[in-house]
């Protein structure tokens, strides 16, 4: 029997053959990943235990990336709680002050997680690195803490789904709006327990920093993880990067999936989620008008370079629109560092946008871009629930860069071509 | 064991946002935690719930984040247990090495209204809605999650084990 991508990865993690979906594994972890939300749980988790050693301080890595800067002493209390413990056992991947990034854009572009890693985050975001053709997941905390001790974890092997992108892409479309498509398609539980395989000609083309963003939000069908068969594309993207071997995995022709779904890129315009589920997706064009207090452009999701050019190319030599805060948050410092090089920031500050530091803050209402009562934002981030990013009773709406761009500039959801011919 | 309270019920796609926002999330402390529990959905949830009260829920509760802050506000608020008609995956781990029982029956979740009173007979996952006497058949524990449980959690087991 043919298997598939994933099937093949979690083979390669653990001692038991011939894997089928179902089948209850233990694996060996490649990167295990937390952030100073989730990592003083471990912590606390690991030292109630009683126990002395890591099983790798070299695949251990924590990302200082939620509520940092420090918005207050609570949560300065939690990034020292994490440093101290990376000192102690002489974790060196722990990112901070001027090296933190949001973690997911940040491992890919430090090469620390590469294709084929079986790859365990404290994150639900952690998917993002099927994006590069790891099979990657997200855990709680204690999940966390045991990977730390023994460098493993158990996993239920899960069945694949596959979706096939073909054709090319609209104008202004890019790996979120295929991504908010799927999920509009499938809905919010539609892949729950199951590995997204994504492809087809459309993903066959789309770069790096897109397929990231799709893999992303795998979690938002409710998916175990999402994943692309790495290519050349991906090879381009990792090899001056890797800080160790890697292995390229593509599925067999005959590897059995429990659905196949396919999507004619030609049909799939710029996407929007309403609130308050990433499932109510709608096309641009039927979203009506709708008025907006605050535009952000970052996160996991949406925050990498390629989609910083995006959003300057829109907003260049015109401004954010009156009454509209624009927060545009580089996801890490490299990102930050290329998009002053290439005059982005400069763009954005003439714009009238707020340029913030690497962090995640405004996309889980942490911080740096709180919405009150009543207020509307769209945010190229990945989650529109109640109260996500302020008070209860505001709203979220999620998108691309080229819309969130667009939307800036107007003051209402807008399509770029509204305001670029 | 038998555990048995009064039905709080939610809807469907009840997100870890939902149950314990991220605002609150500079801290681990259960009793800090509880006192946020759901507030989002119903403000009242925190003033309302007593211990060994129920939680009733539709599809894909606990969708969204990692944060083990949702079933440690949970079971900090006093609640019992949830039973939902499907749990999103990582909340599900997260329950169980929380100690937090959770059960799963599309059948319960749809019967059961917001204050019946409930028991659950945890050994034979069978649910019972005590007004009306109506069963329900939750869905069986894969047998590995049941070591874990029977080890005391997933920490340990590893103590046991000496490994995963």
């Amino acid at each position: 029997m043919g298997m598939t991508i994933t099937e093949k990865i979690l083979e390669a993690h653990t001692d038991k053959k011939d894997l089928k979906p179902g089948d209850i594994i233990k694996v060996s972890v490649d990167v295990a990943l937390a952030n100073d939300i989730t990592a003083p749980i471990a912590i606390k988790e690991f030292e109630k235990g009683g126990f002395r050693s890591v099983f790798d301080p070299g695949k251990i890595i924590f990302v200082l990336d939620h509520f940092t800067p420090n918005k207050d002493i609570a949560s300065a209390m939690q990034c020292k709680l994490v440093r101290d413990f990376a000192r102690k056992y002489e974790i060196k991947n722990c990112f901070e002050g001027g090296a933190v990034g949001v973690e997911h854009a940040l491992l890919p572009e430090k090469g620390l997680v590469l294709p084929g890693d079986l790859v365990i985050g404290a994150d639900s975001h952690t998917c993002t690195y099927g994006g590069l053709g790891a099979f990657a997941t997200g855990v709680g905390s204690t999940d966390l803490a045991a990977v730390m001790i023994t460098g493993q974890t158990w996993l239920k092997v899960p069945e694949t789904m596959k979706f096939i992108f073909g054709g090319i892409l609209q104008p202004w479309v890019g790996g979120k709006d295929l991504i908010l498509y799927l999920i509009g398609d499938i809905g919010v539980d539609g892949g729950l327990y199951k590995a997204l395989e994504i492809g087809g000609p459309a993903i066959e083309a789309l770069d790096v920093s897109g397929r990231l963003t799709m893999a992303n939000m795998a979690i938002e069908a409710g998916a175990k993880a999402g994943i692309i068969a790495a290519d050349s594309i991906t090879e381009a993207y990792v090899k001056p990067r890797a800080v160790r071997p890697y292995t390229l995995y593509a599925s067999d022709g005959n590897a059995v999936y429990t659905t196949l779904r396919e999507y004619d890129c030609a049909n799939i315009e710029p996407q929007v989620a309403c609130p308050h589920l990433p499932e109510n997706t709608k096309g641009i064009s039927e979203v009506g008008e709708i008025m907006l207090d605050q535009v952000v452009i970052g996160s996991c999701t949406n925050g990498r370079i390629e989609d910083l050019r995006i959003a300057a190319v829109v907003m260049q030599g015109k401004k954010v629109a009156n009454g509209l805060r624009c927060i545009i948050l580089p996801a890490t410092p490299a990102i930050f560092l290329e998009a002053e090089h290439e005059g982005l920031i400069k763009i954005f500050l003439e714009s009238g946008a707020i340029i913030g530091p690497p962090t995640c803050g405004p996309c889980l209402g942490g911080h740096m871009g709180i919405l009150a009562e009543g207020e509307r934002a769209l945010s190229t981030t990945n989650r529109n629930f109640v109260g996500r990013m302020g008070h209860p009773k505001s709203e979220v709406y999620l998108a691309g860069p080229a819309v969130a761009a667009a939307s800036a500039i107007t003051g209402k959801i807008s399509s770029p071509t509204e305001v670029i011919q | 064991m038998i555990l048995r309270g009064r039905a709080f019920v939610f809807g469907n796609d009840i997100d870890t946002d939902a149950i314990i926002p991220a605002r609150y999330l500079n801290t681990s402390d259960p009793e800090e935690l509880k006192q946020y529990c759901m507030v989002d959905v119903d403000p009242s949830f925190p003033f309302r719930v007593k211990r060994g009260d129920i939680i009733i829920a539709g599809k894909n509760f606990g969708c969204g984040s990692s944060r083990e802050h949702a079933p440690i506000a949970i079971k900090a608020s006093g609640v019992c247990c949830v039973i939902a008609g499907s749990f999103a995956r990582i909340f599900f781990r997260n329950s169980f090495n929380m100690g937090l029982p959770v059960f799963e029956s599309a059948e319960a979740a749809s019967s059961i209204k917001e204050g019946d009173m409930v028991e659950v007979d945890t050994d034979r996952g069978i649910i019972r809605e005590i007004t009306t006497g109506k069963e329900f058949k939750a869905r069986p524990i894969p047998p590995f999650m049941q070591e874990l449980i029977a080890d005391g959690g997933l920490m340990e087991h590893i103590k046991k084990h000496g490994s995963m």
